[in-house]
């Protein structure tokens, strides 16, 4: 893996270019899904944000927010990455330069669509999986490209192995194409008209549906940002992964477990229990696998434990594997049936998928990109002490935006099921509502701290790339990625 | 050590390719497809005189539906009512399969930012549902739902009924073009509602709906809140659960 070269070949023996769009969008989707993620935060905080706006409603902006983080920022930082990580890990050049261009523009072009689709009131109504069919099908025909160019770029890779980062994305690509394409079958009204109604109803449209936005999270948000991390962190450490055992376990466990555990988002609805109690057994499983990722990540550090007081990127890395660690061990114990009873339907699912996704997905793509983007320019980043301040701004929003979802979840569950010394309900729901206000505001300040961060990071990249194009003296900066 | 070297898929793409894939198959393999040919997934619930108590919905609802999933109600609210106590005092009954079964897609929904919805049918006059909608502090004044002014005064767009319920036929919902269906909806939901699922009388059945109903309670106007409000109105309501024993329900979980 260790490889360097010298700065004038490195454009020829990478297509670099292609990292560089990906990268770019990647930040631009993380400001506006995240921006909308805090302007709906918000509307549920001050309801008049709403201003009787139809586009800009809660319901159509719910889906802008959850596009644009997921597909967008997540998405093209994974394109971004793996991209990246395919042609270093296989020192090749990335395969067919047209079609990753392709790739680039159907994405980006099926995002914006969708996007600006929601906000006009066309979606599949299917939670995050809100895109109608005619960007499905573009979808797909993205994604089956991307499987083409990376399967043929690890063919003509120059090194006996394929690295394990590379397992984990291949996974992740092949779980998504076959979510995506069984859970958006639909049938179209017309051809030329953009609304359709899927094939499947009530319980077996659910299990599906939950299939698919559970392993969205495992292989969307999991297995491809483990491949992220199994390139990033030891690079950033100077330090070989922890254990090569470990990392063949924990991939095999958690590609085969994760693909059962979706239906403990329908735990006590109607559906058959035996789906549930399965899927519940499985979850508590999945600890382990997912423990093993992130033990073999935070490991990989020893001997240079030094470099989280030093280097703020190994703390966006280490502390994105605490988090992961985190929210892997809350999600079985939220699988439980006894746990979900009070908190399925409560703010404290959003806590925990946020807890996951800002504190996991996002802080391990901030710390991958600070780490690659000056790489991609052949330069040195424009300022440390903005990465701190970037560390400390996000760190200090997720916590916030946990804990006030705790609260408010946790205590809406208990609300909810109390009852008087009569037998009767203790609260009426609108009285839970009441409570939340608190909660609710403070997890619309925490989303500004995390927004706030990305500025800040969007700020020092752009100086980054701005200082390069500038520097007369371009020998000093040579990569050593 | 050992006869198989972890080192055999590392070194061969197609390996790799050919177990990930097998290993990722098999969860959605044993949970989702029996539950397409496992008899009582879905329960069959039937009225006093035989008939299937749960029938598609009529081309005015439908159309309500439509703009539920537009609005992204289910962002918000669900539409299953677990089988707890505080919620059978809270919503009813717990909902049962059938009741979703012509669902494309269902709304089950994954938050309660606001209540569950599931058997809001029946439990406030349309009027209400009218302000609310228009302007829920109006009604509710610590709600922190978004008001919806533009229901009221849109046009219900129809003009694709037709097609809706074709298309809606084609995944599986008994909506009748042919005589011979619709016969066979008057054998199984009877005549009455046999009458409401015909795709050949769709807009007669809509305009007779809305103006019967008034739900907008504007006779004059036929508005995207006349189809909304007949949604949330029969949503819950097909099933009479004090004419079935509570066993008869428990055996299908």
């Amino acid at each position: 893996m260790a490889h360097s070269t010298t700065a004038g070949s490195i454009e020829e023996q990478y297509n670099y270019d292609i990292v560089k769009k990906f990268a770019i969008m990647a930040l631009f989707w993380g400001i506006a899904g995240m921006t909308a993620g805090t302007y709906i935060a918000s509307e549920l905080a001050w309801p008049f944000l709403n201003f009787d706006i139809a586009q800009i409603t809660f319901g159509r902006l719910r889906p802008l927010h959850t596009s644009g983080v997921i597909f967008g920022f997540g998405g093209n930082a994974l394109f971004a990455t793996s991209y990246y990580i395919v042609q270093r890990t296989c020192q090749t050049r990335l395969w067919g330069t047209g079609l990753a261009n392709f790739t680039f523009w159907g994405w980006n072009l099926a995002i914006t669509i969708a996007g600006i689709g929601y906000l006009m009131g066309v979606t599949q109504g299917r939670e995050y999986a809100e895109p109608e069919w005619y960007v499905d099908l573009l979808i797909a025909v993205t994604w089956v490209i991307y499987f083409l160019i990376y399967t043929m770029t690890l063919l003509k890779r120059n090194q006996p192995h394929i690295y394990v980062a590379n397992w984990f994305f291949m996974s992740f690509i092949l779980a998504v194409a076959l979510l995506h394409i069984f859970n958006n079958l639909a049938v179209p009204v017309s051809f030329f008209g953009i609304k359709s109604y899927s094939l499947f109803s009530g319980a077996q449209d659910a299990m599906t549906q939950w299939w698919y936005g559970h392993n969205a999270v495992g292989f969307f948000l999991t297995a491809a940002f483990l491949g992220m991390m199994y390139y990033f962190v030891p690079k950033q450490a100077g330090r070989p992964v922890y254990s090569y055992r470990l990392s063949i376990i924990h991939f095999w466990a958690l590609s085969f477990m994760y693909m059962w555990v979706g239906t403990h988002h329908l735990h006590w609805t109607a559906i058959p229990d035996w789906t549930s109690t399965l899927a519940a057994t499985f979850s508590i499983m999945l600890l382990m696998p997912s423990w093993g990722g992130m033990i073999n990540g935070i490991m990989t550090l020893s001997g240079a434990w030094d470099k989280l007081r030093s280097d703020p990127i190994m703390m966006f890395l280490i502390t994105s594997l605490s988090f992961y660690g985190m929210s892997t061990f809350e999600g079985p114990m939220m699988s439980l049936k006894s746990v979900n009873a009070l908190s399925h339907y409560t703010d404290w699912t959003v806590g925990h998928v946020h807890s996951g996704a800002l504190g996991w997905v996002a802080m391990v793509t901030f710390g991958s990109l600070y780490h690659m983007m000056p790489r991609l320019w052949n330069t040195t980043i424009y300022s440390l002490k903005l990465i701190y301040v970037h560390f400390f701004l996000a760190t200090i929003g997720i916590l916030l935006y946990i804990t006030a979802l705790w609260v408010s979840g946790i205590g809406q569950g208990l609300m909810l099921r109390a009852f008087d010394e009569y037998g009767n309900l203790a609260y009426s729901f609108i009285e839970t509502v009441v409570f939340m206000h608190g909660p609710l505001v403070a997890r619309a300040v925490a989303g500004m701290f995390f927004v706030s961060g990305i500025l800040v990071m969007t700020y020092n990249i752009w100086m980054t790339v701005a200082k390069r194009e500038t520097a007369s003296d371009v020998a000093t900066a040579a990569a050593k990625a | 050590m050992s006869l198989f070297k972890h080192e055999s898929i590392e070194t061969n793409a197609a390996l790799l390719i050919v177990l990930t894939l097998a290993a990722i198959s098999v969860g959605g393999l044993i949970e989702i497809v029996p539950l397409h040919f496992i008899e009582g997934t879905v329960e069959d619930v039937k009225t006093a005189d035989g008939k299937d108590a749960v029938r598609p919905y009529t081309p005015l609802e439908q159309l309500g539906r439509d703009i539920y999933t537009r609005e992204g109600c289910y962002l918000c609210h669900s539409q299953m009512i677990r089988p707890f106590r505080d919620e059978a005092l809270r919503y009813g009954h717990y909902s049962l399969a059938a009741e979703s079964q012509y669902d494309h897609p269902f709304q089950w929904g994954s938050k309660r930012t606001g209540p569950d919805l599931a058997r809001v049918g029946g439990k406030y006059s349309s009027a209400w549902h009218v302000k609310h909608l228009t302007a829920p502090r109006s009604v509710v004044p610590e709600s922190i739902m978004p008001n919806y002014p533009w229901l009221a005064k849109n046009d219900l767009d129809y003009s694709d009924l037709e097609a809706k319920m074709k298309t809606l036929k084609k995944v599986g919902v008994p909506y009748s073009l042919t005589d011979i269906e619709y016969k066979a909806n008057v054998e199984k939901f009877g005549e009455e509602v046999a009458k409401k699922l015909d795709i050949n009388k769709a807009e007669k059945n809509l305009m007779a709906q809305a103006k019967l109903g008034n739900y907008d309670g504007n006779p004059d106007k036929l508005s995207e809140m006349d189809a909304l409000v007949a949604y949330l109105q029969v949503l819950g309501t097909m099933i009479d659960f004090s004419a079935h024993d509570e066993a008869e329900f428990v055996k299908f979980r």
